[in-house]
């Protein structure tokens, strides 16, 4: 685990910032059509985020599913396109990148996907499945130094050394999530982003795997973008967490900060509703129980993207004004209009209506509301 | 009497060719009116085998299902598939753990409403639709008269679980299981969710069977808690006692593992080494014996008896003392 970072440092561009997203739009087109495809809307799945991961912390990236918060890493990746924006790596834009150079940077981003059985060849032994990434960046440097190389990563997760010659389904899903960590540390990449990398899991498992997480980061000295939807996860092992809401950041602070005085409505809808394993606990807490659903990502209601299932909505500006992502502490970020009045007790929760999530546009077989993410949407 | 008393309870799956396996191996639990009891445990402990033998839905070959399930004397295990098909949805509901998959996709909502309603009620079609409409509305489901006619696919992942929750409550059945109700959804409807159930057990005095894996879910909701490993109860005890004092090491090392929301952050978690695959068999010690930090000669060799005591049931040699702290990590 990393020292908490300065929150001057986490907002200055310094030469410390590795990744750096200006105003990334990912909006996807819903097409019609029998023989020509008319494009009716657009899934607005990443629509304007900002935000700066420091070389060496851990950026938890939080929010439920459909927000877009996978694709918002992928897009950070480029392995879906942006619609605008950038995409600074360590100086430079992304986006803007092609063939070889955009390759050549990939070596130094590395992905870890939430489901180890299906993001690993069943056909590949993990000896093969490893030494791919090697060759395709030209690090495979004759089979002695590349057979020490293997050992080493396969330490270094924690696996034996006679996993080489196996195939994924011999392992548990434990070991399974360790060798799409040692694929992913093959190629000595600076940042490592991490889609879910332990929801599969089973809870006795999951802690080895965060563990082993923070010890590799300690080791190798790598970045991190954690995207999970367990908060208590991310808590524990980021340095900063970024909130999204339908496409947009909500609220950025450190995670310490974050849980001890969540800003932003939503942050604070979502803390409440996660049981915490003591009955003690469970008795007092207050809930604030949220209405209805996330609306849908095609037809994201107008000004605040949370008015219409905020218990703090105003009669004013919130449903016509979006807000923007502004500091509202040194280094906590939020995006609502009434934050400080909110802090200060000023405004107090009314009950909402729950509001009917329409279909506005969107074909009935892409599942768009509800618990299908958005990956799973658009990879069906 | 309890309304539901489950007795050494047994499930062995055979297939020609492979050797018995024993997925639930003696559990025995009771149930009463207005209590939850929580069935807690990780993938493959056989807390769904367990609800699936009480509602009799395993299939009917490959598998040999022992012990009793008295609900309120009668022993469901010796009930005919007529007569246990009289008390599914009447006396017995269940919640399954993804509403899409148990849903019909082709056929509207308001329908599989009142297939239950005018199976076990003898209502109309039309009675049973306002009856329906009703349900509906009372689960939280806006605009019910609406969504009576409109399919599964047309509803998020919350709003199917709610119309699961009114199907398996159109008759007001006394006992409800819910399996992993919660798990495919997000925590802000997660807490709807549950808040819903609470309100249904307290105001309609239905008994509660909760299966989740989620000790944060158990904690809210469940009066009673059976911790399960491997097919065997290794700890029982009320919420309180459990949480704040686990004696079994199995139950000790998951709460050591979980990161918590309100606890101090930057410690290492303490993970539980290994994983189910160590098991040993309970034939001759204790299936967790391999994973465990507390672990004597004695736990590979003797197999350790569920003994009752004044506030907990313990399944354990070496059990954890109380107040000690998280183990150790074991390098794996």
């Amino acid at each position: 685990m990393t020292a908490a970072v300065e929150p001057a440092a986490a907002d200055a561009p310094t030469g410390d910032t590795l990744v750096s997203v200006e105003g990334l739009k990912i909006h996807f087109p819903i097409k019609r059509g029998l023989l020509v495809d008319r494009t009716v809307g657009h899934v607005y799945a990443v629509d304007g985020v900002d935000l700066r991961i420091n070389r060496g912390e851990t950026y938890g990236l939080v929010g439920e599913s459909g927000c877009g918060k996978s694709t918002l890493g992928r897009g950070m990746l480029r392995l879906v396109e942006p619609t605008d924006g950038r995409v600074l790596f360590d100086g430079t834009d992304l986006v803007g990148l092609k063939g070889e150079e955009l390759r050549r940077m990939r070596r130094r981003m590395q992905m870890v996907f939430q489901d180890p059985m299906s993001s690993l060849d069943p056909r590949q032994s993990v000896d093969s499945l490893l030494v791919e990434g090697l060759r395709a960046h030209g690090l495979d440097k004759g089979r002695e130094q590349t057979g020490k190389r293997l050992r080493e990563l396969l330490s270094a997760v924690g696996l034996p050394s006679t996993s080489l010659r196996k195939y994924p389904h011999e392992f548990s899903g434990g070991q399974r999530q360790r060798i799409g960590i040692a694929r992913a540390l093959a190629v000595e990449p600076d940042l490592i982003i991490a889609d879910e990398p332990v929801s599969a899991l089973d809870v006795s498992v999951q802690a080895q795997v965060v563990n082993l997480l923070e010890d590799l980061q300690e080791e190798f000295g790598l970045t991190y973008l954690v995207i999970a939807h367990d908060l208590a996860v991310v808590r524990h092992i980021s340095d900063r967490v970024g909130v999204m809401y339908l496409g947009g950041l909500v609220e950025e602070a450190t995670s310490d900060d974050l849980y001890a005085e969540p800003l932003h409505p939503y942050t604070r809808a979502l803390l409440s509703a996660i049981p915490v394993p003591d009955p003690l606990v469970e008795d007092e807490r207050e809930r604030i129980l949220l209405t209805g659903d996330l609306p849908s990502p095609a037809n994201p209601p107008t000004g605040c993207r949370f008015h219409t299932r905020c218990p703090w909505k105003q009669a004013t500006r919130c449903d016509t004004e979006r807000p923007e992502l502004r500091e509202v502490l040194p280094g906590h970020k939020v995006a609502c209009h009434w934050a400080e009045d909110i802090r200060a007790g000023r405004i107090r929760p009314h009950e909402v209506e729950a509001v009917l999530v329409e279909e506005g546009g969107i074909s009935p077989d892409i599942p768009l509301v509800g618990p299908a993410s958005m990956t799973e949407a658009l990879n069906p | 009497m309890a309304l539901l008393e489950v007795r050494d309870l047994r499930v062995v799956f055979q297939r020609r060719g492979t050797e018995p396996f024993t997925a639930v191996d003696g559990v025995s639990f009771d149930v009463d009116p207005g209590q939850t009891v929580g069935l807690v445990g990780e993938s493959g402990c056989g807390k769904s085998v367990t609800s699936l033998a009480i509602m009799g839905l395993l299939p009917s070959r490959g598998n040999k299902v022992t012990g009793s399930v008295r609900f309120e004397g009668t022993d469901l295990l010796t009930l005919n598939d007529k007569e246990m098909r009289n008390r599914r949805g009447r006396d017995l509901g269940m919640v399954f753990q993804d509403p899409l998959s148990s849903l019909n996709p082709v056929i509207p909502i308001g329908l599989q409403v009142t297939e239950v309603l005018e199976r076990h009620r003898g209502m109309s079609r039309k009675a049973a639709m306002v009856e329906a409409a009703d349900l509906l509305g009372r689960v939280g489901i806006p605009d019910p008269q609406r969504r009576l006619s409109e399919y599964p696919h047309q509803l998020s992942g919350g709003m199917r679980q709610r119309a699961l929750i009114a199907i398996a409550l159109a008759c007001r059945p006394r006992l409800l299981i819910a399996d992993e109700p919660t798990t495919a959804l997000d925590v802000t409807i997660q807490a709807q969710i549950l808040a819903l159930l609470k309100e249904l057990v307290r105001d309609m005095g239905t008994a509660l069977i909760m299966i989740t894996h989620d000790l944060g879910v158990v904690a809210g909701l469940c009066d009673e808690v059976n911790v399960l490993y491997g097919g065997r109860v290794v700890e029982k005890a009320a919420r309180y006692p459990l949480f704040a004092d686990p004696r079994h090491p199995y139950t000790h090392g998951l709460l050591a593992s979980i990161p918590r929301l309100d606890g101090a952050r930057g410690e290492k978690l303490v993970p539980i080494k290994g994983s189910v695959a160590d098991n040993i068999p309970w034939d001759h010690g204790c299936a967790f014996a391999p994973r465990c930090p507390n672990a004597l000669a004695v736990c590979r060799e003797v197999t350790p008896e569920l003994e009752a005591g004044d506030v907990r049931s313990l399944r354990c040699h070496n059990p954890v003392l109380p107040g000690t702290p998280a183990a150790q990590e074991v390098p794996a």
